[in-house]
């Protein structure tokens, strides 16, 4: 059965055709619909052809979800969908071959309004082709296959090239053979600074220094592509950038959301996420750790840290709430991440009835919910006035990291002044019956449900543990189709801009296809093989041809494949937030690169927390002071996190806040992003930091402007660039000669002290960077 | 062609996009060299800013905006639009089982072993042509009566204000969703091309207050250029909206054409139209820039009107400040303009605390329904006040009749609306004489949302974005059009 399935998968998605149409599919591209009737797939793969539009079109009243189902006929299911109409006797919704006699058919293409399907109120419309497709998959026997995530992943043969030259690795095999089937070329190897840059940028999101430009580019003839991924693996700015993408995961802050939104004290769990991933720690290790730490045998205290993952979500202050109402959201919370952040999966559907697209009964969401609900926890611990109080900056239960332990098993833990800290974790120590909650509703428990995972995805073994422990057990089970998949997905868009999987968050029915299933596959086993080596895999990444391809834009390839879809060019994109600010800490030099501690607080717009807080009263987060020194200019990942105001400078990029686990940040481009590069204060600092230093140290002004030009984008400018941009600064170092006033208001931003010898040089020179901080380029990986 | 069919949606954005990279070109070099921004405040100036969701509207719209005044914290609906003479007469006496009926209570009066009535502190008069009953605490509302319609009948599930304005604002108790304004500029694109189509304004009041989150303007899974833009009464009323100090107008001007030069040169060697819409949204800052201190400045605002407001409304940041700013932003194209005034929350000390907060409010939301008539904008306006539940009949804590308080209520309470398209002069749906349960026309708060998105021209079943693999809508998966309501 499972050899059927796989062979029809793979076969099928061997042929030319199903790379265009698939292209066309995950583009939404509007080809689709013009290319009408007669534009068919040569021979229907069930799921890549017919379930999606079963699913979108026909699952939320003919699937899953018992309670919603109409006429009795479900059609995700291959018995019950080809079975005898429960109402309608004699009639057949599918009779394979047969379309003619197929209720189903009869009733999309039907005119009449009280037959058709999908009925005109549920606002759903088959297209012509979509009704083609399905009558032709019934033509050609209506099979059905299970749905491609659930099927275990195998490595398949690495497939045919022409051009044998190009491939690096085995990903390449996989790329090209798609790029040569839709008859484009590879891109050219991308220059060597570009690559150092994007190396840099992807695998420790910071920009490469000068000497590292220096050392690799300039100095080295014999450039050694290799030796400088090992080199920024190694670095320990790999564990933060790495950090930065789990706390979205984690859902992360530094207060605990809510009404009054007070302070809390995660941040030690937070340094042994940048710990674990420089120590390159097993991803099913990590997972296990973060699960279920506390239930390994004699954990230690590393292991019970690790548990805060589950304690990060959002807990009320509010004063007067019900508690067993929170309580509930708590262990839902924790539920729903470990869907979406971990298995790939809308899980959270399936919390007030059964899921309407994919395999998960409303019994199954809490017999998972079971695994988490038996923490000795409050839904209301302390008000936000008493929390203040009391100076109780984490619910129980917690544990206490004491000053022995920094010498000991946690020293890589930051912990600066003496006072101890208390950081919130799991345990098991409350048992409590878990039920299906009617509706979702904490005050609506019916049937009594016992801890395990749904067994559509992969069974849960009789000798797993019916707790945590035997959850990651059967997260990490080299059988568990998704866990592996998923995280390998997501470091893949990490790498590449988006997912072989788009929808990094839903690998369900309704989620989208993947583009190379036979490489998410091969890479999925991979990593499990190679003990879930995160730095391998991430080596075998960038590594290969396909990351190191030049990412200019080919007009043809700007009209066949915008998004980069067959990957016949290297990925161009705009950093995230926490890189933004980095960039501009590194490159203008003032980058403190500490690592972990209590987060900080740099620069922000004043009066926000203000404006918005409950009173003054309520909690220690009422009002922002923002720190001095050296503490304003870390790393972005230490920001301080507050959920209900979270910083500007980061949601203004996409950042989310923090309410939520979250794993796709939006991309987007808007005046607000133009506003806060212009005149942020950090910007602002960074380029008066950057044009002071320069004016030191040179005094040719087209050497100063290259030397800019070469901190902030890595490469020289070419002669029409440095030509516009010393008239630039000509026109300034003039209008600054006469103006001292402005010239000494423009470069007295920032607290950073002012020190230069020339007031209208340096400002002239802040000018330009912030030309050049404000560019494209700047800001784009590339 | 489908309204809500996702592949047409993606289909406009594509040709969104590339229409904006071509437009932007285009304003580039009209924007070269020069300082005159054409069309600064005329709406559609020439030029479509955003384009509306396809299909949509559904049909014709009564309202093209709204002004939504919430009221944070929840004002008692006892001592302002719902009159209830027995509570006075039986002040002291326990509230009947058969009226409470069960309704869960918040933990602050669960542990009560009494519950009692307590009637208004303040008078109530009658007003307007059907002698409507408004507390002597809003005699300017008093006065607009025959203008406005007031829901009796309003009620919610939460019982906890994080929840319960999370639902008024997004339609869902949990965060995550989009606000309202999101859904709006969502389906009806942006009218302005120098100002956003969904703004923010806050102000304090004197009373208890709850804090305001930024997720209630959230764009949650819609794309975030449909987030609500707080707009603040400092120097900075967007965030970084000003240029540093020693850099003039005509500075930022030649920065912009460098920054824009240099971008276009290397477009010209990646090719990725992502620099083309980077350009035009340094164009649509710089506007902004322009557009948004012009539209704050009430300076230029006479005296008659200030005096309509009050003289608060010259001091940067109160409530009849953002009143007054309101109505600017609404002449400008804004779509939809949210209010949040803080300091409803009266579990005890009511009286004295809710006189002042009535005083915030009170003239200046009656200056601008009149306001906005006498400009012949209040047709097509939608103004709402209202807070995100209603409070209990009965006294929390220790009972004295001078100086009560009261615990929230869910279970009904009033908001009113003006404008827009909805009925004036009426008031809609009823409590029982406790003033505990409604009787008559309840309205829930997706039936409000669902007539909110009517009277803008929307079908709200038909208003959906695909996420997740689910179509969500503003409603989830309920509300229904009020009717009676609709003009």
């Amino acid at each position: 059965m499972r050899l059927k399935h796989n062979l029809l998968l793979f076969g099928i998605l061997g042929l030319l055709f199903l790379g265009i149409w698939q292209l066309a599919r995950t583009n939404n591209s509007v080809s689709e619909q013009s290319n009408g009737a007669d534009n068919l797939p040569e021979e229907i793969s069930f799921n890549f052809h017919v379930k999606p539009i079963l699913s979108d079109k026909c699952y939320a009243c003919h699937g899953p979800d018992a309670n919603k189902r109409k006429a009795g006929l479900r059609l995700d299911v291959e018995d019950a969908a080809k079975s005898e109409l429960s109402e309608n006797p004699g009639k057949f919704a599918i009779i394979p071959n047969e379309s003619g006699k197929s209720e189903l058919i009869s009733r999309i293409y039907t005119e009449d309004e009280s037959e058709m399907m999908p009925p005109p109120d549920s606002h759903l419309k088959l297209t012509d082709q979509e009704k083609n497709i399905l009558k032709k998959w019934i033509e050609e026997g209506a099979e059905f296959e299970q749905h491609w995530a659930f099927i275990p992943a195998k490595k398949s043969e690495l497939p045919k090239v022409r051009n044998q030259e190009w491939p690096k690795n085995e990903i390449d095999y996989f790329i090209l053979n798609k790029i040569e089937k839709v008859g484009f070329d590879p891109s050219k190897l991308a220059p060597k600074e570009k690559l150092i840059r994007r190396l840099s940028l992807d695998l420790t999101g910071l920009p490469p220094t000068i000497e590292e430009l220096k050392r690799f580019v300039l100095d080295n003839e014999t450039f050694d592509y290799e030796e400088l991924v090992e080199y920024y693996l190694a670095k320990p700015a790999y564990g933060e950038r790495m950090t930065r993408d789990w706390l979205d995961v984690a859902r992360y802050a530094d207060s605990h959301g809510y009404q009054d939104d007070s302070y809390r004290t995660m941040w030690p769990w937070r340094d042994w996420v940048i710990h674990a991933f420089n120590e390159n720690m097993p991803y099913n290790q990590f997972l296990t750790w973060q699960i279920a730490g506390d239930l390994l045998p004699n954990a230690t205290k590393e292991q019970i840290l690790a548990t805060g993952f589950n304690r990060n979500h959002p807990i009320t202050q509010e004063g007067g709430v019900i508690d067993e109402e929170y309580r509930s959201t708590y262990v839902s919370d924790r539920t729903n991440t470990l869907g979406k952040g971990i298995l790939g999966l809308t899980l959270e559907c399936a919390k007030c009835h059964d899921h309407k697209y994919d395999p998960f009964s409303q019994k199954d969401y809490f017999s998972i919910y079971a695994f988490f609900n038996n923490v000795n926890e409050k839904g209301l611990q302390m008000d936000a006035v008493q929390a203040k109080n009391r100076m109780y900056y984490a619910d129980a239960p917690y544990i206490t990291i004491e000053d022995e332990d920094l010498n000991g098993i946690l020293s890589f833990i930051n912990k600066k002044d003496t006072v101890k800290v208390n950081v919130m974790v799991m345990n098991d120590s409350a048992y409590r019956n878990a039920h299906v909650l009617a509706r979702g509703n904490y005050d609506a428990p019916t049937d009594l449900v016992t801890a395990s995972a749904p067994e559509a995805i992969v069974a849960f073994m009789d000798n797993f543990p019916k707790n945590r422990l035997g959850l990651a057990m059967w997260l990490t089970d080299e059988k568990n189709p998704l866990t592996a998949r998923v995280y390998v997905n997501r470091l893949w868009a990490m790498i590449f801009g988006q997912g072989i999987v788009k929808t990094t968050e839903d690998f369900g029915s309704q989620g989208a296809l993947p583009t190379h299933p036979e490489l998410l596959d091969w890479l999925a086993v991979d990593f499990v093989e190679h003990d879930w080596d995160m730095k391998y895999l991430l080596k075998k990444m960038v590594t290969s041809a396909t990351y190191q391809q030049s990412s200019v834009i080919s007009p043809e390839m700007k009209k066949t494949d915008p998004e980069n879809i067959y990957l016949a060019r290297g990925p161009r994109f705009r950093l995230g937030a926490e890189e933004i600010r980095d960039y501009i800490l590194t490159t203008s030099g003032l980058l403190n690169d500490e690592i972990g501690g209590p987060s900080v607080k740099p620069y922000q717009p004043p009066g926000l927390w203000e404006e918005t807080n409950a009173g003054g009263n309520r909690g220690i987060l009422t009002t922002y002071v923002p720190d001095t020194g050296d503490k304003l200019y870390r790393r972005s990942l230490y920001t301080f996190w507050k959920r209900t105001l979270p910083p500007p400078s980061m949601t203004i990029f996409d950042a989310p806040n923090r309410d939520l686990c979250e794993v796709r940040r939006q991309k987007t481009n808007t005046p607000l992003q133009a506003l806060a590069l212009q005149n942020d204060e950090q910007v602002l600092e960074g380029a008066r930091f950057l044009a002071e230093n320069i004016t030191e140290h040179s005094s040719d002004n087209g050497e100063a402007i290259t030397t800019m030009f070469n901190s902030i984008l890595q490469r020289n400018p070419t002669d029409d660039e440095l030509e516009k941009l010393l008239e630039y600064h000509e026109t300034y170092l003039e209008k600054f000669s006469l103006d001292f006033e402005n010239a000494e208001k423009l470069i007295s931003v920032g607290q950073y002290e002012i020190n230069t010898t020339d007031t209208a040089k340096t400002a002239a020179l802040m000018m330009v960077a912030q030309v050049l901080y404000n560019l494209d380029e700047t800001i784009t990986k590339e | 062609m489908e309204p809500n069919d996702e592949l047409m949606n993606e289909k406009l954005n594509i040709n969104r996009r590339h229409f904006f990279s071509k437009l932007s070109v285009g304003l580039g070099t009209v924007a070269l060299g020069s300082l005159m921004i054409p069309g600064l405040f005329t709406r559609r100036g020439g030029l479509d800013a955003d384009m509306p969701m396809l299909g949509v509207p559904h049909f014709a719209p009564k309202a093209k905006r709204i002004i939504y005044l919430f009221q944070a914290g929840a004002p008692s609906q006892l001592e302002s639009f719902d009159y209830k003479p027995l509570l006075n007469e039986r002040m002291g006496e326990d509230l009947p089982e058969s009226i409470r009926n069960g309704q869960r209570l918040t933990g602050m009066t669960a542990n009560q072993d009494q519950f009692p009535l307590v009637g208004s502190f303040t008078g109530f008069k009658q007003y307007g042509q059907n002698g409507t009953w408004i507390s002597d605490y809003f005699p300017h509302i008093g006065k607009i009566v025959d203008e406005i319609c007031i829901v009796k009948s309003m009620h919610t599930e939460a019982i906890n204000h994080d929840p319960a304005i999370t639902f008024f604002q997004t339609g869902n108790q949990n965060s995550g969703r989009p606000s309202m304004g999101s859904w709006m500029s969502y389906g009806l694109g942006n009218e302005n091309q120098n100002l956003p189509a969904f703004v923010v304004l806050t102000s304090r009041g004197k009373g208890n207050s709850q804090g305001l989150y930024s997720k209630l303007w959230s764009s949650g899974f819609l794309d975030s250029k449909h987030q609500g833009v707080l707009l603040r009464s400092g120097k900075d009323p967007v965030l970084y909206l000003n240029d540093p100090d020693g850099i003039s107008r005509s500075d930022k001007r030649m920065m912009l054409d460098k920054i824009a030069d240099l971008n276009n040169q290397h477009y010209h060697r990646v090719h990725d139209e992502e620099i083309q819409s980077r350009i035009a949204q340094y164009e649509m800052a710089y506007r902004m820039q322009m557009s948004v201190p012009e539209v704050m400045n009430i300076k230029e605002e006479p005296e008659s009107i200030i005096k309509m407001y009050g003289a608060e409304a010259l001091i940067p940041g109160t409530f009849a400040a953002n009143c007054l700013q309101a109505r600017r932003l609404a002449e400008n194209g804004v779509r939809f303009i949210q209010l949040y005034h803080q300091g409803w929350d009266q579990h005890g000390n009511l009286p004295n605390e809710m006189s002042k907060q009535a005083l915030d409010v009170d003239q200046a939301s009656a200056a601008l329904v009149l306001d906005l008539k006498q400009r012949g904008m209040l047709d097509d306006t939608l103004v709402i006040w209202g807070g995100e539940f209603g409070r209990t009949n009965y006294c929390q804590g220790r009972f004295r009749p001078d100086n009560y308080g009261r615990d929230h209520h869910p279970r009904s309470f009033s908001i009113w609306m003006a404008g827009g398209g909805v009925k004036k002069g009426i008031s809609f749906g009823e409590t029982d004489e406790f003033g505990y349960n409604i009787i008559k026309d309840p309205v829930h708060i997706h039936d409000f949302h669902a007539t909110l998105l009517h009277l803008m021209g929307i079908d709200h079943e038909q208003l959906t974005y695909k996420y997740q693999g689910r179509r969500f809508r503003l409603t989830d998966v309920a509300g229904n059009v009020v009717n009676d309501l609709i003009a």
